[in-house]
């Protein structure tokens, strides 16, 4: 197979709150031989809260990440449903009108750069299991997970709105019974968990103002993963996994029940299947501690 | 002549029931079908009723999608019954099917809800023009196409409460006005007739307003109309950016906070946005903070990376921004 290679756009948790997920993303590329070529001059991608405050600026700041990935010639890569999301959607609105399109590169001519809508934009979990391939995976694994339940929680940013999933990645993802997680999760040898909130919100994006709704959200998910008898938790989303793994106590307290479990990445499951030690999957860095390795 | 042969397969449907007057509790009753390829969810309910159970309760009345009397739940998606092809429900869910109202908790009949809850939000952001045009006017009050477009089709809402039912907001803030409202609210803010000036005031009130809205998509999702409630949502807030009326407090800084971050960093300061957000308040946030330092997840202040070709960035700031705050 012809290696893969991609334009990787970090986000910012990667390299702040989440040191882990960077560290996991790195060793499972390296593991599968994917070449990754770091954007170091992107920028925050917004979040969906700059585009609350200034919609032309986030399309013109997005426009210029995706430019840098055109530059190489590559697939941009996210490894956070909301960079997903933003950057997705802004190749989505630039694509289909050209008015729009023309408008931001005139911003963009200012620093020598254009947007020419060349580069897929894909996250790191479905260039993993549409590019690479899950059967392949299957075969590199050398520590099943098979002693684990696992449950999928995929975050909204990946799975809706539908249509601009299905629209930037090969397979489509049905929003109200998505089986992507679940297969790399089988295919890394675990059990996947079925339970009702795996594709509900886990409550990041309200944490500050609403943080009654926020805790609830995050008690919720982690409650039903537990009833259904989950030994942890997996997410492709940093912001789900700080909401998971870091605001428990909050979470235990607005649902009246103490909930706490481990949550993996989705690129930590898949670098412990293929026998990525847990240093180098960064797994110390964890608020609940992941104790089962 | 159609070209499509009809197929036929059988389809287990789980069904909620429950009388307010009678029952203390709610229970599913099972029905197994033959459903050809050919009928809707609504033709579902017809067949519950007239070939089993006469006593089975559910609102409908046009059967064109546009009364919008008959959305329930299926298997937790909410859908306008009428609109939506049983093959596209067996394509999402599988031949099990469940069939619940739109909210279980606010059930009075099977799948007839008490929707007070929607209509009060409804009738709360004033959901109407509110203009002074002239009764007798000597010619027409014309709106441009251009001006027409800036409703985003947010008048065609069938005010089916599938949205607002699907909104998780809406289930734990009951001030929380909700995205069908949002979408009306924003329908009469884009109408250039209108000049209203509480409306907007009113959306952005916190606890009830739209920046407690989770940014979960679920009502773009569910739609049956495909408005996409949550561009309006997020219309509003930029509409509150521009025409000064969003207050200072943690929502709107939270907002904000992302530009003066970028503008110094490129990238997103994680911390640096708290502690703008929040102000003085930051010091609920340590205990956690405390924790997620001692596992290596708090970058100090001199450390914070920074984007390359930063001068790029803020070249842009200053060329594209549009909003003052």
């Amino acid at each position: 197979m012809k290696q893969l290679k991609y334009a990787l756009f970090t986000g910012c948790t990667a390299k702040q709150s989440t040191p882990e997920q960077m560290m996991s993303t790195l060793a499972v590329a390296r593991k599968l031989n994917i070449e990754l070529i770091e954007l170091t001059e992107a920028s925050c991608c917004g979040a969906s809260h700059l585009q609350d405050y200034d919609d032309f600026l986030s399309l013109v700041l997005n426009a210029r990440n995706i430019a840098y990935a055109e530059k190489h010639g590559l697939t941009m890569v996210t490894i956070c449903n909301t960079c997903q999301l933003n950057t997705a959607m802004t190749k989505h609105r630039l694509d289909k009108n050209i008015e729009l399109k023309a408008k931001v590169n005139e911003k963009l001519a200012e620093v020598g750069l254009e947007y020419k809508g060349t580069s897929n934009v894909i996250h790191f979990l479905y260039a993993i299991i549409d590019d690479f391939g899950l059967d392949k995976i299957k075969e590199m694994v050398v520590r099943p997970l098979s002693q684990f339940n696992i449950a999928p929680f995929y975050g909204c940013h990946n799975i809706r709105p539908s249509e601009l999933h299905d629209e930037s990645h090969k397979q489509k993802e049905n929003p109200y019974n998505p089986t992507s997680l679940d297969d790399l999760i089988i295919a890394c040898g675990g059990k996947n968990v079925e339970y009702e909130e795996k594709n509900k919100c886990c409550g990041f994006h309200v944490e500050l103002q609403a943080p009654h709704t926020a805790a609830v959200l995050t008690g919720n998910a982690i409650a039903g993963a537990t009833d259904n008898n989950a030994d942890m938790m997996v997410t492709p989303c940093p912001l789900c996994h700080l909401k998971l793994d870091t605001q428990t106590k909050h979470a235990s307290e607005a649902i009246g029940r103490d909930v706490s479990l481990p949550v993996l990445h989705m690129q930590q499951m898949v670098g412990l299947a293929l026998g990525c030690t847990p240093a180098e999957l960064g797994l110390k860095h964890h608020v609940t501690e992941v104790n089962f390795i | 002549m159609s070209t499509n042969t009809i197929t036929t397969q059988k389809v287990n449907f789980k069904v909620f029931r429950f009388n307010a007057d009678e029952d203390y509790l709610p229970y599913y009753e099972n029905y197994t079908m033959d459903i050809t390829s050919e009928e809707v969810v609504l033709d579902v309910l017809n067949r519950i009723k007239w070939d089993h159970d006469g006593s089975f309760s559910y609102r409908r009345s046009c059967r064109h999608g546009i009364c919008g009397a008959c959305a329930i739940k299926v298997n937790g998606r909410s859908t306008l019954a009428c609109k939506e092809s049983m093959t596209t429900m067996i394509e999402y869910f599988g031949n099990d099917i469940t069939l619940e109202p739109l909210s279980t908790k606010r059930a009075i009949k099977d799948m007839i809800i008490d929707k007070a809850d929607f209509w009060e939000k409804h009738a709360a952001v004033t959901p109407y023009l509110v203009a002074d045009i002239d009764e007798c006017p000597s010619c027409e009050n014309l709106v441009s196409p251009h001006d027409a477009e800036e409703l985003n089709e947010a008048d065609l809402c069938i005010q089916c409460g599938a949205c607002h039912y699907a909104c998780p907001v809406v289930e734990i803030n009951s001030d929380f006005f909700g995205p069908a409202a949002f979408a009306a609210a924003y329908r009469f803010e884009a109408d250039v007739r209108d000049n209203d000036t509480q409306r907007l005031i009113n959306v952005n009130e916190e606890k009830q307003g739209v920046w407690d809205c989770a940014k979960c998509f679920e009502c773009a999702e569910v739609c049956p109309k495909d408005i996409n409630p949550i561009e309006k949502i997020t219309k509003l807030h930029q509409m509150a950016f521009k025409k000064g009326v969003a207050k200072n407090n943690v929502a709107t800084r939270h907002a904000v906070g992302f530009l003066h971050s970028i503008k110094k960093h490129g990238m997103l300061d994680e911390g640096g946005l708290v502690l703008y957000s929040e102000g003085p308040s930051i010091i609920k946030h340590i205990p956690v903070a405390l924790q997620m330092f001692k596992k290596g997840k708090i970058i100090m202040p001199w450390n914070m990376p920074k984007s390359d070709n930063l001068d790029e960035i803020q070249k842009l700031i200053k060329s594209s921004s549009t909003v003052k705050f």
